[in-house]
């Protein structure tokens, strides 16, 4: 239950413009027109940002076995590259999934 | 331009990547503006499914923004369907309307779909202007209401005022009515051919002398001085550098499925219904023969004193004649700006016009028009 509760869920959030351009992505914020990119570890992330797979485990599955880098440095780099990213209100993070409205994820019956 | 969008332009650029396209939806129109170019019949518009397909490749080969013109984009009755598709395939979407049928609840619906901006065609702040040009009683009334719902909804919101003889006087009024509505303005002096080369509408256009007080109001241009400063003279880098982005890093598409380089540049490259889009982007002789023209290429032009700041489009050249010619029309505001002849108008104004001084024999009824032939 307490290794639960410290999960995060990280989810795109619906407002915004994304595509990959040679590798990298560049996002547009629809709220006011900021345009960001992202390098080829942080557009992995972007990606796997679904709302239903905890952070660390994307750091694992799509940073870790890609990239050659010490997991406890990935995950450190991902939580800053999440508080970032949900600052300009690009992601939305959770502690529980995230469904693809933008809220929490109903549970399924 | 920010650094970031500079940058990402060059890779664009660099990978041939069509970065932004125009998809008119539709010719059709619920107003009949005095100087539109376009042919409001429908003559075989993509259905749905083409429409949402042609998305599809136009992600998958890159494209980020995506403009969803017309005709009257609301005129469709699959309208959202095509947006909700554009949108969940992670499109930048500006919208260009008159917006005379978005009412609360379509404002509502554009903005949960995540539309980074709209743009709307306002002409005056007065009725009984914007209404003689759109040739649609209370037209500008449900024009501003509209504008007043997806601003409600916190919307980007762009007033588009192309300028013309019939409201040149109120370009000011429209300004103060942005400020207003808290909507940024854009001015637009030029009206361009119609899209089958009747030139007609031209005869819309604003004088020099009006113009001359558009480039001289720091309001619009900023610094007067530096913005009519004669350019330096054309360097390598300068005639090494690319016209414009038509055919480079923009597209656009016409609601039959045509891919042309530029909505104002009617060489047609192929048609979606026919090859994939990225195929016609890629391997179009006539897109790669617009690729291929550097300022350097271009006659008259890359000798010209006003080449630095001229807006030259190549479109309008196409239209002219020549892509690779001069587009009269941008030398002209070209000569306003700067108070140069262009190499264009000099030649024009140096040539002898055929007719006039041609010296003959005349009959004297073309003497005398009216009179009797002799006899």
């Amino acid at each position: 239950m307490e290794a639960a509760s410290q999960k995060r869920y990280v989810a795109r959030s619906t407002q915004i413009a994304a595509r990959a351009v040679g590798g990298e992505m560049m996002i547009m914020s629809a709220k006011d027109s900021t345009l960001f990119t992202l390098n080829e570890v942080a557009t992995a992330i972007w990606e796997a940002a679904d709302g239903s797979t905890p952070l660390d485990e994307i750091v694992d599955q799509n940073v870790c076995a890609a990239f050659d880098v010490a997991p406890s440095v990935a995950l450190s780099d991902a939580e800053d590259l999440v508080a970032e990213l949900s600052s300009h209100g690009l992601l939305l993070v959770s502690d529980q999934p995230i469904s693809s409205t933008g809220g929490p994820a109903k549970e399924t019956p | 331009m920010s650094a970031i969008m500079e940058e990402m332009g060059q890779r664009a650029l660099k990978l041939g990547i069509p970065l932004s396209v125009q998809l008119d939806l539709t010719y059709r129109c619920n107003e009949r503006c005095v100087h539109c170019y376009l042919d409001h019949e429908d003559h075989g518009e993509m259905n749905t499914q083409e429409i949402l397909t042609l998305l599809d490749d136009m992600a998958a080969a890159g494209v980020f923004f995506l403009t969803l013109s017309g005709g009257e984009i609301l005129m469709r009755k699959d309208f959202f369907e095509i947006l909700e598709h554009a949108r969940a395939l992670m499109f930048s979407v500006k919208l260009k309307t008159n917006a005379i049928l978005i009412r609360e609840k379509e404002a509502e619906r554009i903005r949960a779909l995540g539309v980074e901006s709209i743009q709307i065609s306002i002409y005056s702040h007065r009725p009984e202007i914007h209404d003689a040009i759109t040739k649609i009683p209370g037209s500008l009334e449900r024009s501003l209401h509209a504008i007043r719902f997806l601003k409600t909804f916190g919307l980007k919101v762009i007033i588009a005022n192309v300028l013309m003889i019939q409201n040149i006087h109120d370009q000011a009024g429209v300004r103060a009515l942005g400020a207003e509505l808290d909507c940024y303005v854009t001015i637009d002096p030029t009206i361009t051919p119609m899209m089958d080369g009747n030139r007609e509408v031209l005869d819309l256009n604003i004088s020099h002398a009006q113009l001359e007080n558009l480039f001289h109001d720091p309001e619009l241009v900023g610094n007067v001085d530096e913005f009519c400063a004669i350019p330096a003279a054309p360097d390598a880098d300068m005639l090494d550098s690319l016209p414009c982005s038509a055919g480079h890093t923009a597209a656009y598409v016409s609601p039959y499925g045509d891919v042309y380089p530029c909505v104002q540049f009617p060489l047609a490259t192929g048609n979606v219904r026919e090859k994939k889009f990225l195929d016609i982007w890629r391997y179009s002789p006539e897109m790669n023969e617009v690729r291929s023209i550097t300022l350097g290429d271009l006659t008259n032009c890359s000798k010209c004193s006003n080449l630095g700041t001229c807006t030259r489009c190549p479109g309008l050249a196409y239209m002219e004649g020549n892509m690779r010619g001069p587009s009269t029309q941008d030398c002209e505001k070209s000569l306003v700006r700067t108070g140069v002849l262009s190499e264009n108008l000099k030649a024009r104004r140096n040539k002898p016009i055929a007719g006039l001084i041609q010296i003959q024999g005349m009959s004297a009824a073309m003497a005398y028009p009216g009179s009797q032939q002799p006899l």
